[in-house]
């Protein structure tokens, strides 16, 4: 088996593809690191120089708001150069045109590239053919990664409930096509929290999910019993054209977070979403917007996170 | 031409016979004795095999010269003892036409090198809707027919098909998947795929597709061969279905012998095959049939595939591998796996592909013709582009040292191949 090709000879880390694979140590440096720069985006003078004459591009193959302005807003405050490009592309030349793109941008002098495609994988692809000096941040890849959303979960289940080893998290809805349920399961499973559980029907389930180390339930009230973190994911509309899942409706009414469901976690529980959401299909407004939320804060770490990963991959 | 080969290591699968001799080659077939030879081969340390018959490789042409032409698998396919093949339909335009084939074959006969035996497309364009004029593919020179790597999904036209084949003894060579289940899929549907968040081709599918087309084969008499098995439960319907004397045979690529789904590390699209590669299970499961005899054969599978459709995400990469010069070492390392005698482990890419194939090939006797790989079994192998004589570089092997070299390769008599 290849070496894991995120982190160089030294066993640092020189991309951020995915959270699978990393050590522990890798993950607590950056979530201490983002703790570092929370501090900073809540001065006034919102700037640390560390990536000062750097060129961050933005290349996003996947339409995106949310992720792609953090992810602007956090090489700015690091004091990069940033440069947005919303590649839309027809699906029988996005390959080709993917390593001549990255090609290209190279020769114009990039230092990071901030990557989100729709086929699982097309970070590694560029991270193989970039120069030694040149990162590659994955900003989303198909089904199988979102390492900075998964950092931020991180963060954000950190701040709130400090120790990870003893807590119950829950994870519901999509799992299948999810990129975030992935990089959240490793993550919670290096840091050592002793339950994860996903839960949803089994058409939303993948195959062997089981052996990413989680517990799966398909029933809301018991998957959610005592649990300390919910962490709601997104259901995309198309999800209900093919063969998994009836309606929207009918989901709501199995899985939809509502105040009812959620009375069976912890007290404490908090509630997580990685956005953006579906009120009234994964979530009903009640509990989005209640006392049990943070869904607003993961938005404000996401942007700490983000400073760390390209400070930790790109700084000196 | 009359060549004297001196002291190799003769071994005949079909007959049995295993030990060092002297073989004699005149007018293009094996002969007696006879004292004056225009060339002398010394094959001290070689062991001497019927040239080798591959079952599945693509030479891509007509339409995909961008990827690999005529002249350079040829190449490949002396390089590495093949001297007869079996080229499936999925050109392009697909073989469904007498002149296509026709083409092909004068084309592959100029060149003078492996037997080149085309197998027709089972439907028009392979689409799987209307039949193929079987009888005149036939006459142009196919010796069965095929859907590649392309799917019947209306089971009325399989069976149609299926029975039109069997009144004329024509032989069906299909892959099974079921089309529906494997949609969209492009990784074995397990644990890995689930991490590599790759969407997933289950074991099921083949199954599945598997027990429609044993149980049409029954119904309708066809002679039946499965192309590709890839999971464990398929060796098992087979193993079964030879029980009951159905005549049905299979075979396995050499890639899905010694591979699985964990091969795909990090996305390396290298390993992007149709069947995909499974579990480890399903790997060693196959390994076991083929030693066992419930599969017949194994195959190259050989697909070459040019670079810019290997650099892309493995989901969107093409499918397929290289795999004409690796068909001798990756079987010697199966055979030696399975502490197999070697004549059986040469049986497996010479006598029983040739029964297969229905014809008179895969045999060293007096009057055969003179089809003969020469070979040093321990020589290493280094797998780079620069030592592939495929324009497809494309293999999981790439890197890797594995044993068995072809020295000669004898054609009709003539070497075509010498290293």
């Amino acid at each position: 088996m290849q070496r894991n090709p995120q982190l160089n000879a030294n066993g640092e880390l020189q991309h951020l593809l995915s959270i699978e694979g990393l050590p522990r140590e890798v993950l607590l440096q950056i979530l201490d690191t983002a703790e570092s720069f929370a501090g900073v985006t809540e001065r006034e003078v919102k700037k640390v120089p560390l990536l000062r004459g750097k060129s961050v591009f933005n290349l996003f193959f996947e339409p995106s708001t949310r992720t792609r302005t953090t992810f602007e807003i956090a090489a700015k405050r690091l004091s990069a150069d940033v440069i947005n490009l919303n590649i839309a592309v027809s699906s029988a030349t996005k390959g080709e045109s993917l390593l001549d793109t990255v090609a290209n941008l190279s020769a114009m002098q990039a230092d990071v590239f901030v990557v989100r495609h729709a086929s699982s994988g097309a970070p590694f692809l560029i991270a193989r053919h970039v120069k030694p000096h040149e990162h590659v941040v994955n900003a989303g890849d198909g089904r199988h990664a979102h390492p900075t959303q998964g950092l931020l979960d991180l963060f954000t289940i950190r701040h709130y409930k400090k120790d990870f080893t003893r807590l119950t998290v829950a994870i519901v809805g999509d799992i299948l096509h999810s990129r975030v349920a992935r990089s959240l399961i490793h993550g919670l499973t290096t840091l050592g929290a002793p339950e994860v559980r996903v839960i949803g029907p089994q058409t939303l389930l993948p195959t062997g999910v089981e052996a990413l180390g989680v517990r799966v339930f398909h029933d809301m009230a018991e998957g959610l019993r005592g649990v300390d973190v919910v962490v709601m994911l997104r259901l995309q509309n198309e999800r209900m054209r093919g063969a998994l899942l009836p309606s929207a409706q009918e989901f709501f009414k199995h899985y939809g977070l509502t105040e009812e469901k959620l009375a069976a976690a912890a007290k404490d529980a908090i509630v997580m979403h990685p956005g953006p959401m579906n009120r009234g299909v994964e979530i009903d407004s009640a509990v989005a917007d209640g006392p049990h939320s943070v869904i607003l804060p993961q938005v404000t770490f996401g942007i700490a996170v983000r400073m760390a990963v390209m400070s930790i991959v790109a700084g000196n | 031409m009359r060549i004297h080969i001196k002291n190799g290591r003769v071994v005949d699968p079909a007959s049995g016979r295993d030990g060092v001799a002297d073989l004699f080659v005149s007018d293009g077939k094996i002969a007696e004795e006879f004292s004056r030879a225009d060339r002398v081969i010394d094959a001290k340390g070689l062991v001497v095999s019927p040239g080798f018959i591959d079952l599945a490789a693509r030479l891509r042409e007509p339409g995909y010269e961008y990827k690999a032409t005529l002249d350079s698998e040829m190449a490949a396919a002396a390089a590495g003892g093949v001297t007869s093949l079996a080229c499936p339909p999925d050109t392009d335009p697909p073989l469904d036409e007498p002149g296509l084939v026709d083409m092909l074959r004068r084309r592959a006969k100029a060149l003078a090198k492996a037997r080149v035996h085309p197998l027709g497309a089972l439907t028009v364009k392979l689409k799987g809707e209307a039949l193929t004029e079987m009888g005149q593919l036939t006459d142009a020179g196919c010796v069965a027919f095929s859907q590649a790597n392309a799917f019947i999904a209306d089971t009325q036209v399989l069976w149609r098909a299926m029975q039109y084949a069997a009144t004329f003894g024509y032989a069906v060579w299909l892959r099974a998947e079921d089309a529906w289940l494997a949609r969209d899929g492009v990784a074995h549907d397990g644990e890995m795929a689930t991490r590599l968040g790759l969407p997933g081709i289950p074991s099921f599918a083949e199954t599945i597709a598997l027990g429609t087309l044993l149980e049409l084969a029954r119904a309708t008499g066809a002679r039946l061969h499965v192309c590709r098995l890839s999971t464990a439960g398929a060796v098992e319907l087979i193993r079964r279905a030879k029980a009951e004397k159905l005549p049905v045979t299979c075979d396995v690529g050499i890639h899905h012998l010694h591979l699985c789904d964990v091969d795909l590390g990090y996305f390396d699209s290298h390993c992007r095959l149709d069947p995909p590669l499974r579990s480890q299970r399903d790997r060693d499961a196959l390994a076991r049939g083929a030693a066992e005899g419930v599969i017949d054969c194994l195959v190259s599978d050989h697909t070459p595939v040019d670079e810019d459709r290997k650099h892309l995400p493995f989901g969107e990469a093409e499918a397929g591998a290289t795999g004409l010069e690796l068909l001798l070492p990756l079987a010697l390392k199966w055979g030696e796996a399975q502490k197999l005698p070697l004549a059986a482990t040469l049986a497996r890419i010479t006598s029983h592909p040739g029964a297969i194939l229905g014809v008179r090939a895969g045999r060293i006797a007096l009057g055969e013709a003179a089809d003969l790989a020469l070979f040093d079994p321990r020589a290493p192998l280094r797998v780079s582009p620069e030592t592939l004589k495929s324009q497809g570089k494309n293999t999981p092997f790439l890197g890797y040292e594995l044993s068995g070299k072809v020295r000669y390769t004898l054609v009709d008599g003539n070497v075509v191949y010498e290293a």
